[in-house]
């Protein structure tokens, strides 16, 4: 048994432990000495991530690739992206409580174990336990009564969707005799002699999943929660728990039942179509940044699935490069909302925007660079990560959701140059309150990665290449 | 590695964009950062202009290929190089864009007092764009440029615009990108075909006759809205009357040209058989274009609206020149683009120098100039006359040559675009007389003051332009004769191959 495959999230969750007792022996306040501990553990986690060899371990229900290993290092960027935005919000909000980074710390492990499950036992328990650490920091502000909603909904709605999962776990076990990854792959070589009752249980796999993605008709919850949530906890969950449940998705539809994409690829199609459409036209109407983020962020999860829609090599190559351009746009465009702030009191409204070009240039500038990227506007990395999953859509001739995607994606450019024209066409309003450095290191290095992405592309789009390639070993 | 010794195109492209760090990296009081973004920015564009004057002059117009090619390496997964060049075609609207930036940053000098710094940072992120999509030598450069341009401009149009300025800004970045990702799903079908983006490697790919179809649309969808052509021209006039002036000089001097550049580049080389199909279809469109938006400009009551339909018509006969594909017809498309460059951002000038006194563009505010404003009575005069294409003036060269190619084409093809002469005549005079001619009757016109030595310094460039090239269009002319020869031999080639032209029409 080669445990040490596993080393990452071991050692991640025992940093985890040993900052929990930390935090509850320390008399006086330790969250910001737990958070920072929280950081340096991610560091730690990802470089033994970089150093780990690839293997399969836990006789078989534990893949360690380069795709989980380039999964893996996005979540632990995404969720020290989470840590570092909640300094100084959990601060002004009264929530320098130690918990909230372990708990962030204990949902990363679970991510990082869903980008490595080979097993539908394993992958079930990754998502739980990310799942739980996440319903409680969104209802971490147990003061609040939108925070406690959000919670609230969140767990309820979660767990049907985990239910959902587990029935299908349950049928595609019962009508292919196997958990094992590699076992299914080899039962299930056929698609013609695939049984009803093994695609029933693959939809209700995919269901739950697309919950866990937002993607529609599953996306409810999502503009709930993303406005009652603490805005940290909101920039969390919009990138980390995304990728890696998108990074669950890929792999359990591309090794387990990859030889089935006839049957599954008009499930993807359409909720990737379903999403594009609902995500560009719902948000125009919305007056609340945070519910736009949410809208915004189910469009752009029905752009990644095209990539999966695709079932090929290229197809994966664009679902993660989109995704290292969503974390960095995502994150940074939330360290801008944090930003928001007048006498101590954080701002939500798109239109306590106006004028920001004037009364804080440097903070309209990154986040206009954030609504650009996001529109899919070259040269920012938003429009590489279109760019190549729409190369997927061509290759594989899935035209239909090319062009939706591309008009789509035109509708929503409405609502992010929205955005840019409140902050520099509108006359200025009061400004904001003095940015922590906390928040401004955050915008200024998602901004420079996304501004930057175009001027040295290839390592990444190497790296992803080589992750899309070992799922189709 | 090219024929000027050093990265030349390159060093033209992101020069612009070292100035605008400087400008960024300025401190100081309000006046202190205004002054230094405006000298900077002004010295910046200066310096980018004498350097690609490399280009004028070491330019071997013998040659029809590329030249200064430049390629690095940039995305080796998808084979995607960044590469540069120039060839007769793309090599004076370089030019034409580095020497408008340093007259649209002078002509703003004093017109534009809130936020310098960003205005001059965004004409400066602006050249780079220009400059680096006509020198793009591949298809996802080019691209990424082409789309760029829509950031710097929506934010000129935006902040600095007039009282329409945000409908003005959203219409023109959401019917440019709507076109444009149509255009880039047709990159992509390319790609996937040809197995390369590499420009000159596509012109010489032959497409199959249903994909050069459905490329031909999608880029269409592209360049029709750039252009303008009716009836997707409706972003264009109210982006010019919102934009302040030094954006309307760009948008009609450098960016119409975007789309009459990206036919002739990729349409018309790449997919010969689509457009020898489809070119009745560009004639109809650009004869209604001609002959209705110059109807609909001869009723505007606003200056700018007015020379703005009017730059729909011109850019309608550079469509007619284009789809020829006859030596004759595209050479006279390329001097009109160049000729119309020059001279409707001469005549956005004109207006701007009177909306900066008088702050209207009311057609009806003004009247009898000429008594207080000869100087400028005469520039006026002078690209008034440029615009309608009296010989001698740029403007005539561009549409006599048109019309010659549209000949040999249709007699009724050539005998409709000159409607559109006979109709310009009619707009631009009409609008001359009620401005300059007559008697002033309103107070703050009788002491309105003549052009100012920075006014006469703008305009000085560009009346020498519209002189030469009217008068030795040669000079100009020679630079692409090469280019264009061999482009209508190719296409000529390519409809002559054996080819079951029988699918096209399907």
């Amino acid at each position: 048994m080669n445990w040490t495959l596993a080393l990452p999230e071991v050692v991640l969750a025992c940093c985890g432990m040993a900052i929990l007792v930390l935090g509850v022996l320390m008399k006086r306040d330790s969250f910001q000495l737990c958070s920072m501990i929280t950081v340096g553990a991610f560091l730690l986690a990802a470089m033994l991530v970089v150093a780990g060899a690839p293997g399969i371990g836990f006789h078989g229900q534990f893949t360690s690739d380069s795709f989980s290993g380039f999964v893996k290092l996005l979540v632990l960027v995404a969720s020290a992206f989470g840590v570092i935005a909640s300094f100084d919000y959990n601060a002004h909000a009264n929530l320098r409580r130690f918990e909230f980074p372990v708990l962030i710390l204990f949902a990363t492990v679970g991510m990082m174990l869903m980008a490595s499950a080979s097993n539908l036992m394993t992958l079930y328990v990754g998502l739980e336990l990310q799942s739980l650490s996440i319903y409680v920091l969104a209802a971490f502000a147990r003061d609040e009564l939108r925070s406690s909603e959000a919670g609230l909904k969140y767990f309820v709605l979660g767990s049907l969707a985990s239910g959902l999962l587990l029935y299908g776990i349950s049928l595609v076990y019962g009508f292919s005799g196997s958990m094992q990854f590699d076992r299914l792959a080899a039962a299930l070589s056929d698609p013609a002699t695939a049984s009803p009752g093994l695609i029933v249980g693959i939809v209700f796999v995919v269901a739950g999943l697309a919950f866990k993605v937002s993607a529609v008709p599953f996306h409810m919850w999502t503009p709930d929660v993303y406005e009652g949530a603490p805005t940290p906890v909101t920039l969390l969950m919009g990138t980390a728990p995304k990728v890696a449940a998108m990074a669950l998705l890929v792999r359990a539809m591309a090794t387990p039942f990859g030889h089935l994409l006839v049957h599954w690829q008009q499930l993807i199609v359409l909720v990737s179509i379903a999403s594009m459409i609902l995500g560009s036209l719902a948000a125009i109407g919305q007056t609340n940044i945070k519910r736009l983020m949410a809208y915004s962020s189910i469009g752009h999860m029905g752009y990644v699935l095209i990539g999966l829609a695709a079932g090929t090599p290229v197809g994966i190559r664009g679902v993660l490069i989109y995704l290292v351009t969503y974390v960095f746009m995502n994150a940074g465009t939330f360290a801008c909302i944090l930003a928001m702030r007048r006498k101590g009191v954080a701002l939500e409204k798109i239109s306590d925007l106006s004028g920001l070009g004037k009364t804080d240039p440097v903070l309209a500038m990154w986040l206009a660079v954030f609504m650009f990227s996001m529109a899919g506007i070259p040269p920012f990395s938003g429009f590489w990560g279109k760019y190549f999953i729409f190369t997927a859509a061509v290759q594989s001739g899935l035209w239909a959701l090319a062009v939706i995607g591309v008009l789509t994606s035109v509708i929503g450019a409405f609502y992010y140059i929205r955005i840019i024209k409140v902050m520099y066409f509108d006359a200025a309003a009061e400004s904001f309150d003095a940015r922590p450095a906390s928040l401004s290191v955050l915008a200024g290095v998602s901004g420079l990665f996304t501004t930057l992405f175009f001027v040295f592309p290839a390592p990444i789009v190497g790296a992803a290449e080589a992750a899309a390639k070992v799922l189709f070993g | 590695m090219n024929a000027a010794g050093f990265p030349v195109l390159s060093l033209i492209t992101w020069l612009p964009l070292l100035g605008g760090l400087i400008i960024m990296s300025i401190r100081g009081d309000e006046a202190t950062v205004a002054s230094n973004a405006r000298w900077a920015a002004l010295w910046t564009s200066l310096i980018v202009f004498v350097v690609s004057l490399v280009l004028w002059v070491r330019f071997d117009t013998h040659d029809a290929g590329f030249q200064f090619v430049e390629s690095a390496q940039w995305l080796p997964q998808l084979g995607i190089n960044y590469k540069l060049g120039v060839d007769g075609i793309s090599v004076l609207f370089v030019l034409l864009s580095t020497l408008l930036t340093p007259i649209c940053i002078l002509a703003s000098w004093d017109a534009i007092t809130t936020r310098v710094r960003e205005y001059m940072l965004a004409f400066l992120i602006l050249e780079t764009m220009m400059v680096g999509m006509f020198a793009a030598l591949d298809f996802v450069v080019f691209y990424m440029f082409f789309e760029g341009v829509l950031i710097p401009m929506y934010l000129i149009i935006g902040v600095w615009g007039g009282p329409r300025r945000v409908y003005a800004a959203i219409k023109f970045f959401l019917f440019t990108l709507a076109g444009s990702v149509l255009m880039l799903l047709a990159l992509l079908a390319m790609w996937y075909a040809a197995g390369t983006t590499d420009i000159p490697a596509l012109m010489h790919f032959v497409f199959t006759p249903k994909m050069q179809t459905w490329l031909f649309l999608a880029l269409l969808a592209s360049f029709a809205v750039k252009v303008p052509m009716w009836p997707v021209h409706t972003w264009l006039p109210d982006a010019h009357v919102e934009a302040p002036t030094a954006g309307s000089v760009i948008l009609a001097g450098v960016l119409l040209k975007m789309g009459a550049y990206g036919f002739l580049r990729f349409s018309v080389p790449m997919l010969p058989l689509a457009s020898e199909h489809f070119a009745p279809l560009m004639y109809t469109l650009a004869v209604v274009a001609v002959i209705y938006t110059s109807l609909v400009a001869l009723a505007q009551t606003d200056m700018k609206k007015l020379i703005a339909y009017s730059s729909v018509a011109h850019m309608g006969v550079v469509v007619i020149g284009i789809f020829t594909v006859n030596a004759q017809g595209i050479s006279g498309a390329l001097f009109q683009m160049l000729s119309h460059g020059v001279v409707s951002g001469a005549l956005f000038l004109c207006v701007g120098v009177v909306y900066d006194r008088i702050h209207s563009r009311e057609i009806a505010r003004y009247g009898g100039l000429a008594d207080k404003m000869p100087a400028y009575a005469l520039l006026f005069m002078l690209f008034t006359m440029a615009s309608i294409g009296l010989p001698g003036t740029a403007g005539f060269v561009g549409e006599f040559l048109v019309l010659v190619g549209a000949f040999q084409v249709n007699f009724w093809l050539a005998a409709l675009g000159s409607l559109g002469m006979i109709l310009g005549a009619g707009y631009m005079l009409y609008l001359y007389r009620r401005i300059i001619f007559g008697r002033i009757t309103r107070a703050d016109l009788k002491s309105i003051l003549d052009l100012s030595p920075r006014e006469m310094a703008v305009f000085a460039p560009l009346v020498i332009l519209t002189l030469w090239m009217g008068i030795y269009p040669s000079s100009f002319s020679g630079f692409w004769d090469a280019t264009v020869a061999a482009m209508v031999d190719h296409h000529q080639a390519a409809l002559a191959a054996p080819q079951p032209i029988a699918t096209v029409m399907q």
